[in-house]
């Protein structure tokens, strides 16, 4: 017998994965939560039916959302990160000691719950001194800071379930006042490859710049992602990020990643033509 | 009297014109009849747009659908349901909107010259009636909350003044609620009317979920009124211009239908009237859970909301006992002024820089509609869209308008004003006149000026600051708004 899982990337596309087992699944009070294990891509994360994670290719992500903002604001002590129920944002941040704090705001309790029993790769950080967890409302935490933090991540799924929210003008004005004065907020920015997805990337774009003074995208490659093509928002009050790429400084640091180098940081902003005509930067 | 009960057999988890449709359609009838879409064929662009299924039921009536004009089998049986949710006798099916159940509720009581009791901020459809039958208004001035500038409910003793100065009065018409949900003393004025004589009418536009909450205000059915227009479709889950009017065997239910069909579609619409058939069975099941959790949802928003400052979302404090006896708790208004912005500023801003459409703005006030259909999601959003607006746009307060409810003078009925001679003149120059026409910010289509009003500086200086506010403005023939009908006096 065979068993397949199946990513429906679009509606006329579809990615799919063979299965070796199913090792948990549950209904939360805000969606449905799958853990599978596949032959090619280890562990799955899924949610609704949506692919979220692989054990494969999680660490590009991972290291792409939190390393580019550190290497631009080495200092940062006070960190906010929005969803990430699965913990592998937060592994990659306990990476660095001057961080104090690490407050962690996720709707959804069980999808950590289930990720701490049967994705420990991912959740290991979580049990981290500095990491403080709330499940609630992201908007409404938010909505309550002020002044608070040096950077902002925001590690969500796609904007057509309980994320929609964070996709949102009011949202990103929100996290602009939660941050200091010189504070960075990066966001999970979907792909700018498919019409149904580029409209998404476009909107968020224009939310995000007319909130913060500085704001572009980096790119990177996640394998398991629609059209592989993914992009990240990078939003802060002051910092360029390549001018301000703090380089020696973060190699000094020499923190172990697999995906990430001072180099490729760089590289990561410089668009392909038709996503900066996308999001107008031309 | 004896409610009606509705056919035996039948409970409130049946949908007879629901059935019926749906039995119609998996027959695959050969259509020879209008509508000539049929089905959709005839109109593709039309049937991808809204759906097969929803081009397929949109039929005219024949005998398996009964006919809304003169029920005999499941549109009776359907409405039969429909009163016994709603506590009344009988119960007719609306179309053309709540106006038309306004309209139907006061032609059945009053003819021309007949004296009507209604507070002054009622619905235009409510005057519109007037104009048509050529009733006689006589106005209870509502109470007026001065701080936040809205028109309340009616005190008693006010209601009982216009009574006892008008025992011809055939009628008296209540909001239950207006639309920023307040209440007046619904039972006292039913008690105050029957003992002269005087039949009540409700306009529940805004209260259908009064019917199936006990923590809600006390309907039009339960108070012992004898009619009341229910917009279904505002708060009970039916499609938009859906709508029920109720009747006690206080009045003759035979002629109201007359009534209803002198104006009323003889092509009802059969989405229209199984939407109200399917959440007559909605709210009756599961009416009481929805409006548990709208309360929460709206009571949850109106603290958080108070908690961001500046801004006020009220809610029951208002509550005095009189002209303000009881407060919808699942209405969200929120006063903005003390943020330096007029409600219908932000109104536009929630819309254009936030994309979150809201029920109205006015001088004071915005005012959101909370119901089942509401997720945690939106409701953050909204919270967080207003934090957010108060951080960037806030403004000093001076240079507001201190705007409060102006009670309009009357120099003659409705009918004589709009059928009247009249002539066109620039607004700023009407000053004096006696209005010919209406003119009213919509929503919330409660009338500034109605025919036969006197023009006063105050309303025209009112006007002149809802339009430079953004205000949408209409009732006038000017479409523009600049100029207006005055009745010409000999």
């Amino acid at each position: 017998m065979e068993l397949w899982y199946t990513d429906q990337h679009t509606k006329n596309v579809r990615f799919s994965m063979k299965v070796k087992e199913q090792l948990a699944t549950c209904e939360s009070e805000f969606q449905r939560i799958d853990i599978l294990q596949t032959e090619e891509f280890g562990k799955v994360l899924v949610l609704d039916g949506e692919l979220m994670i692989t054990q494969k290719d999680e660490f590009i992500y991972h290291e792409m959302i939190t390393h580019v903002p550190m290497a631009v604001h080495p200092n940062a002590k006070n960190v906010l990160v929005i969803g990430a129920g699965d913990g592998g944002t937060i592994r990659e941040l306990i990476k660095y000691d001057n961080i104090e704090r690490i407050d962690m705001v996720e709707i959804d309790k069980k999808v950590t719950d289930m990720c701490m029993e049967y994705f420990k790769e991912t959740a290991c950080g979580l049990s981290d001194r500095r990491v403080h967890m709330y499940f609630e409302e992201e908007l409404r935490y938010v909505r309550q800071q002020h002044d608070k933090y040096d950077l902002i991540i925001v590690d969500c799924a796609d904007p057509y379930g309980p994320a929609e929210g964070l996709f949102t003008k009011e949202f990103y004005g929100t996290c602009f006042k939660a941050l200091h004065e010189d504070g960075i907020l990066i966001n999970q920015h979907e792909s700018p490859y498919y019409s149904e997805h580029s409209r998404t990337v476009q909107k968020a774009h224009s939310h995000i710049q007319a909130v913060f003074p500085y704001s572009t995208v980096y790119q990177c490659h996640i394998p398991s992602y629609p059209s592989g093509h993914w992009l990240f928002g990078f939003a802060s009050k002051v910092y360029d990020p390549i001018r301000d790429l703090k380089e020696e400084q973060w190699n000094e640091l020499g923190i172990d990643t697999r995906y990430y180098n001072t180099n490729l940081h760089k590289g990561s902003f410089y668009l392909p033509n038709y996503v900066m005509k996308l999001l107008k930067m031309q | 009297m004896e409610q009606n009960p509705p056919k035996a057999g039948l409970t409130q988890e049946d949908t007879p014109i629901h059935c019926a449709l749906e039995e119609q359609r998996i027959n695959r009838l050969a259509h020879f009849d209008v509508p000539g879409h049929k089905g959709g064929r005839g109109n593709k662009e039309l049937k991808r747009f809204l759906g097969d299924t929803c081009l397929q039921l949109d039929m005219n009536s024949m005998k398996p659908l009964d006919n809304l004009c003169h029920p005999v089998s499941v549109i009776k049986e359907a409405q039969e349901l429909t009163a016994q949710a709603f506590g009344a006798d009988e119960a007719f099916f609306i179309v053309n909107g709540t106006t038309a159940a306004v309209q139907a509720m006061i032609m059945s009581v009053c003819k021309a010259g007949d004296k009507l009791i209604m507070p002054r901020n009622v619905h235009r459809s409510a005057i519109n009636a007037l104009v048509v039958c050529g009733a006689q208004p006589v106005y209870v001035n509502p109470g007026v909350n001065r701080s936040l500038g809205i028109p309340l409910g009616m005190s008693i003793a006010d209601v009982k003044k216009a009574m006892d100065e008008n025992p011809d009065a055939k009628a008296i018409l209540v909001n239950n609620p207006t639309y920023y949900g307040i209440c007046s003393d619904l039972r006292k004025i039913v008690q105050l009317a029957h003992e002269r004589g005087m039949y009540v009418l409700v306009d529940e536009a805004h209260g259908t979920h009064f019917y199936f909450h006990e923590a809600l205000p006390v309907s039009a059915m339960e108070a012992g009124a004898d009619m009341a227009a229910v917009s279904m479709h505002k708060t009970g889950g039916s499609l938009t211009q859906s709508s029920v009017l109720l009747t006690k065997n206080s009045v003759n239910g035979d002629y109201v239908r007359q009534i209803i069909n002198l104006t009323q579609t003889t092509s009802g619409s059969y989405l229209l009237l199984s939407s109200l058939d399917i959440a007559r069975k909605n709210l009756s099941i599961n009416g009481r859970g929805m409006f548990e959790k709208t309360m929460q949802f709206a009571s949850y928003a109106r603290n958080e909301i108070n908690k961001l400052g500046g801004y006020y979302a009220f809610g029951e404090e208002l509550v005095d006992g009189d002209a303000v006896y009881a407060f919808d708790t699942t209405k969200l208004s929120v006063h903005t002024r003390d943020i330096g912005l007029a409600g219908i500023e932000v109104y536009d801003l929630l819309r254009d820089e936030y994309g979150i459409q809201i029920e109205f703005g006015d001088i004071g006030n915005i005012l959101a509609i909370i119901s089942a259909g509401d997720r945690n999601l939106e409701i953050e959003r909204l919270i967080s869209a207003l934090s957010e607006i108060k951080r960037l746009y806030q403004k000093d307060r001076a240079g507001l308008f201190d705007h409060e409810y102006i009670n309009p003078t009357i120099a003659m009925g409705p009918q004589q004003a709009f059928y009247g001679k009249k002539k066109m003149v620039p607004i700023e120059k009407s000053e004096g006149g006696i209005c010919g026409e209406f003119v009213m910010c919509y929503p919330p289509g409660i009338p500034i000026l109605a025919p036969g009003e006197k023009i006063t500086k105050d309303i025209l200086a009112y006007i002149a600051y809802a339009k430079e506010k953004g205000c949408f403005m209409t009732g006038t023939q000017d479409m523009k708004i600049e100029n207006i009908n005055i009745v010409e006096v000999e």
